[in-house]
């Protein structure tokens, strides 16, 4: 990796301003699990690299009235194993204990991966197909505005994650088919009943990121059953094809994946 | 032999593990030399391209430069020999392109090295090699083997024009077309053998290391042979004798066969540390490893079985291509041919055989052994066309086998294609297997699985594997360029405990354990007093190295006849100090004893003597007790076997999972049981890779796809189930060991048996045949296909 200035922050103050002062070129790290790669690989030459990891308020997983908000810096382990997120939302604990190993599990986080917003990243499925708030240090941003497409997202330069809230839902679950080499989502599906409706969201699959299923919605709307799937074509236009998985091969997977969600969903 | 529980038999537990285990190995990375210096090699990022400038300028000032190389500084020294000369039809000799350190004037393939630059620290190296101005003529790749056939002006080579290295041809043709005018039923099957990328644990290193005052050289590399490293860039690339260049090869974390080949960037540390005056140090990382290690198999072959009414087979006819990438690794010639036509005949008395392979250059990494070399591709070929046959026939597909397999009284057997096995009982690890995989419950399980929406498969596959490649003769005229014997020698220190320095490397066999315990048995001496070295040509007389199961067979025996030679030479002492006729001293649990008498001395007593020759017969044998072999041998051991796995098939998916898998072999005698399963294990984990989740792809402009791990899938624990393995023992007739070798068994068997299972699961559709890696993708697809063909 080229060389860069670390500054590790000690608030989020602290790291908002040495962000501002580092400009253009700098950059946040949370858990590393992207960045560090990145860097090593060359293919990222930051300035400076403000650490996150050492702010505690980053850290804290808090249950509210029908939602549980976790803090940006809250790692997939903390994720997986909290009871406050096993109660309310099953399903995103689960989703979080099958990311990557055991190692990413304990470094990655939860905000890193919302910015980074990978096209085959599990946590953008459960954020969209929740509806959940991504709250930054500037605003709140709605989990439908937050995924502009690959690795894009609504974030401005200098703005930081803080958290995201996730609204309980009546049921949800995520079934995740990996890609055989990376264990990232080669098609992910999160299911959920909300108090708005039913929200399906499909990670992995698309050429532009997360999207939300508007065929599924429709079918499990009236009948929130894997039955209800059984008819609806997926189709493959708009789909990713690559050595893993061509844009057919990921469109039944859609389907098949949604219904095993919606049986787990009970 | 001596009743010791470290002898020969004994599941004695890897001494080796304690250091490798506790993390106190020493590899070849964990060396550093006093004021080293740092290689960085930039690497063509085109898979073809005229490298019509290079401008080093920027980089030579960039910070902690010491000096930067090109192709112009390496073109008066030679290209990386190959080791093996293929000659094809009538007598023409295989194109054998020059094989540059750096590349001169054009890249040929996705990480081709082009300049290098060293460094005070490897970091700045990397710095400075983004200095390098490359003006690059970027040329249409040549990736398709049969489209690289067709010329049609991409060539990787102005010297083969139609990118052919070599046509060649094993069998009798006339007699095989015969066989099949007269056939009653024929079996037909295009396939596909994957290309692979090895993957070993440990990323290849040098080092190279310059004494001025004594002009001695010294390479630390990753090596599973380090005296051919020695012979081949000794001899062949930088013109240094033998004895001016030491190679040492420490602890290495795996090999494959890809840490067999001498590489360019061993010649390149030992040159530029005598330019330099300082050693140079290179470490692959992973990026580096897929794009610059050779890569394995990679065969587009089509195959012919014919039969006659009673299902005896009469014939097998191939036709194969093989990629040898853009340049010729050391053995990549004799893989396709020598390893892999002689081996077409496989456990069957077929009467005629024929095989045509033509080797081919592209735009991509070199290609040569990987586990198993050439045999894997030919078990592969003759087994799923096979069953195949089983399915078109409707008979049980082991007893298609069993009745076509060579009979116990026909051995020693000659085959159609060159070999002559000399010992085998096929039947005996079928009827293994079989016992070991539960047939009779295969129905209730399918049952089951169904129930469970999953389809049950089962396969089989036999397999023959040629082992320590030999006699030296026989190779050479065959167009080998170096013997394949072994060497050791058995040093007995003066207070009776042994030093055994071997030729054959050991990086993962446990050759330190199992060698130890050959000694033990013969000398009747715990192993806690022998010591096995290995890895470092100033001390090991001379070795051949590591690859193709011969170790034991070959190595095992060297130093089995070394030892004996301890024995003889110590009978002559014993005589001696105990008045009594040579010809009367027994050896036996570590004593030398006059028959039939109780007066006898320790072995122990004997080195002493040896050492400190007071009471001792000075006029007719020599003080010291320290005696080398090198054994050639007669001819390849031939380990053989049978496997059974079953696989359920998620048919929405595509998911295969590997339910059960069984092992018979025969791998001859047992020195280690313990360590012989575990190279079982590890092969069929290395076989269920490469049939279920690995393939190194290419796109069509020569882009290496798989670069990563983010994309090239090794199996992982969660693929591999437990296995039941089993053995039955024909003794090797023509070693005294009577062994056979074990470690590629697994990588060969484990391939066929996994597809065969897994279109016999979907029989239901009507696949024929499916290839490999059989990806949830590839399986689903497969399904998808043949649902449109029966519409
Ligand atoms: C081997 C491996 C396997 C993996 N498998 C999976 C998988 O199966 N599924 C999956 O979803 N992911 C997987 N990942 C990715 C993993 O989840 C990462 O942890 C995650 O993508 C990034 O989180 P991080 O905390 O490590 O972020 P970092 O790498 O530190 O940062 C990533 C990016 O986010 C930015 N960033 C970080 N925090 C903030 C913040 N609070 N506000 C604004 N920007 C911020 C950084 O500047 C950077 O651009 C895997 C990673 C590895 C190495």
């Amino acid at each position: 990796m080229h060389n860069f200035e670390y500054h590790r922050a000690g608030s989020l103050a602290d790291a908002a301003s040495a962000l501002k002062k580092a400009g253009e070129d700098g950059k946040l790290m949370a858990g590393g699990q992207t960045l560090i790669p990145t860097l090593k690989l060359r293919l990222a030459q930051p300035s400076a690299v403000i650490d996150l990891s050492g702010i505690k308020e980053l850290a804290s997983i808090k249950a509210g009235a029908g939602e549980v908000t976790i803090g940006a810096g809250a790692t997939h382990a903390a994720v997986a194993a909290s009871k406050d997120v096993q109660g309310k939302i099953k399903a995103l604990a689960d989703l979080a204990a099958h990311i990557g190993d055991r190692q990413v599990r304990h470094r990655g986080t939860i905000g890193g991966s919302l910015a980074n917003n990978d096209p085959a990243a599990d946590y953008p499925a459960a954020v969209l197909a929740l509806g959940a708030t991504i709250v930054t240090n500037q605003r709140k941003i709605a989990a439908d505005e937050f995924f502009k497409g690959l690795f894009e997202t609504a974030l401005k330069p200098g703005e930081i994650i803080t958290a995201v809230s996730f609204p309980a839902p009546e049921k949800a679950a995520y079934m995740k088919f990996a890609n055989p080499a990376s264990r990232f989502a080669l098609v992910g599906v999160f299911v959920a009943k909300t108090k708005g409706g039913v929200r399906v969201a499909v990670t992995g699959a698309g050429e532009s990121g997360v999207f939300r299923s508007a065929a599924l919605e429709k079918a499990l709307s009236g009948n929130f059953s894997a039955k209800a799937i059984e008819g609806v074509a997926m189709p493959a236009k708009g789909l990713n094809s690559d050595i893993h998985a061509s844009a057919e091969y990921r469109a039944h997977l859609i389907g098949v994946m949604a219904k095993r969600a919606v049986a787990a969903a009970g | 032999m001596a009743p010791l529980d470290t002898g020969i038999g004994a599941a004695v537990r890897r001494r080796e593990d304690a250091r490798f285990l506790t993390g106190r190995g020493t590899y070849t990375d964990d060396i550093n030399r006093p004021g080293q210096a740092h290689a960085y090699i930039l690497r063509s990022p085109h898979a073809h391209a005229t490298i019509k400038k290079v401008d080093i300028k920027k980089a030579k000032s960039s910070p902690g430069v010491i000096a930067v190389y090109t192709g112009e500084d390496f073109k008066p020294i030679n290209g990386v020999p190959c080791g093996w000369l293929v000659t094809g039809k009538n007598n023409k000799p295989m194109i054998e392109p020059k094989h540059p350190i750096i590349a001169e004037g054009k890249a040929r393939h996705v990480g081709d090295p082009v300049a290098v630059v060293i460094a005070e620290t490897k970091a700045e190296a990397r710095d400075a090699a983004e200095k390098i101005d490359i003006d690059y003529g970027a040329l249409p790749a040549v990736v398709d083997m049969k489209a690289a056939l067709k010329g049609g002006g991409k060539s990787v080579h102005d010297a083969a024009p139609d990118n052919l290295c070599f046509d060649w041809e094993l069998g009798d043709k006339a007699a095989t077309d015969a066989a099949f005018a007269k056939a009653a039923h024929v079996t037909t099957l295009d396939l596909v053998n994957n290309r692979l990328v090895p993957n070993a644990l440990e990323p290849r290193a040098a080092i190279g290391d310059y004494d001025k005052a004594t002009g001695e050289h010294t390479l630390y590399t990753t090596s599973q042979n380090p005296h051919v490293i020695r012979l081949l860039m000794g001899a062949f690339v930088l013109g240094i004798p033998e004895h001016k260049l030491r190679v040492v090869s420490p602890d290495v974390g795996g090999g494959f066969g890809s840490k067999i080949y001498h590489y360019a960037e061993e010649a390149l540390v030992t040159w530029a540390a005598k330019q330099l005056g300082r050693p140079v140090k290179w470490t692959a990382d992973r990026s580096e490893s897929f794009m610059s290690d050779a890569h394995g198999r990679d065969h587009v072959s089509h195959v012919e079985l014919a039969l006659d009414k009673d299902n005896k087979f009469l014939g097998f006819r191939f036709e194969t291509l093989a990629n040898m990438g853009a340049y010729l690794s050391t053995f990549a010639p004799c893989i396709p041919t020598y390893l892999h036509g002689t081996l077409l005949a496989g456990n069957y008395s077929t009467p005629a055989i024929h095989t045509n392979v033509k080797a081919v250059f592209t735009n991509t990494v070199p290609v040569d052994a990987y586990r198993g070399a050439g045999r894997p591709e030919a078990t592969f070929m003759i087994e799923r066309v096979i069953d195949k046959a089983a399915r078109e026939l409707k008979t049980d597909p082991a007893e298609l086998r069993r009745k076509n397999y060579i009979k116990p009284e026909q051995f020693p057997y000659q085959t159609p294609v060159a070999l002559m096995y000399d010992i085998g009982n096929y039947g005996a690890t079928l009827d293994q297997v079989l016992k070991l995989s539960d047939p009779g419950g295969y129905a209730q399980r399918k049952a089951a699985s169904k129930a469970k929406g999953k389809l049950r498969g089962r396969g089989i596959a036999s397999y023959i594997e040629a082992c320590g490649i030999a006699p030296s003769n026989v190779v050479g005229s065959l167009g080998a360029r170096a013997g394949l014997y072994e060497a050791a020698t058995v040093r007995v220190n003066p207070t009776g405990s042994v030093v055994v320095f071997t030729g054959s490397h050991s990086h993962g066999q446990g050759h330190e354990t199992t060698f130890a315990q050959v000694v033990s048995s013969m000398l009747g001496i715990p192993m806690e007093s022998i010591e096995i070295s290995h890895g470092d040509t100033n001390r090991v007389p001379f070795g051949m190295g590591t690859y193709g199961s011969r170790s034991i067979a070959v190595g095992g025996t060297a130093i089995h006849n070394a030892v004996n030679k301890i024995i003889a030479k110590g009978k002559k002492i014993a005589a001696h100090m105990l008045e009594a006729a040579e010809a009367d001293i027994e050896f036996k649990n570590g004593k030398f004893t006059v028959a039939g008498t109780d007066r006898s001395k320790a072995f122990g007593e004997i080195a002493l003597a040896a050492y400190v020759p007071h009471k001792y017969p000075l006029e007719t044998v020599e003080p010291g007790l320290d005696e080398t072999a090198f054994y050639d041998p007669k001819n390849f051991t031939f380990p053989a076997g049978s496997y059974v796995c079953e696989v359920e098939v998620d048919p929405d998916t595509g998911v295969v999972e590997i339910q059960s898998f069984a092992a018979a072999d025969d791998f001859g005698r047992i020195i280690n049981p313990m360590i012989v399963e575990g190279q079982v294990h590890g092969g069929l984990a290395q076989g269920i890779g490469q049939a279920l989740t690995e393939a190194c792809v290419y796109d069509k402009n020569g882009q290496l796809q798989t670069g990563s791990f983010m994309d090239y899938c090794m199996p992982r624990a969660q693929d591999v189930p437990n296995f039941k393995v089993a053995h039955s023992v024909t003794a090797c007739t023509h070693n005294p060991l009577g062994v056979k070798g074990c470690g590629e068994a697994g990588a060969i068997g484990a391939p066929p048996t996994v597809i065969n299972a897994i279109v016999d699961a979907l029989q239901e559709y009507g696949v024929e045949h499916i290839d490999m890696p059989a990806t949830p993708h590839r399986v689903w697809k497969a399904i998808q296909d043949a649902k449109a063909r029966k519409r």
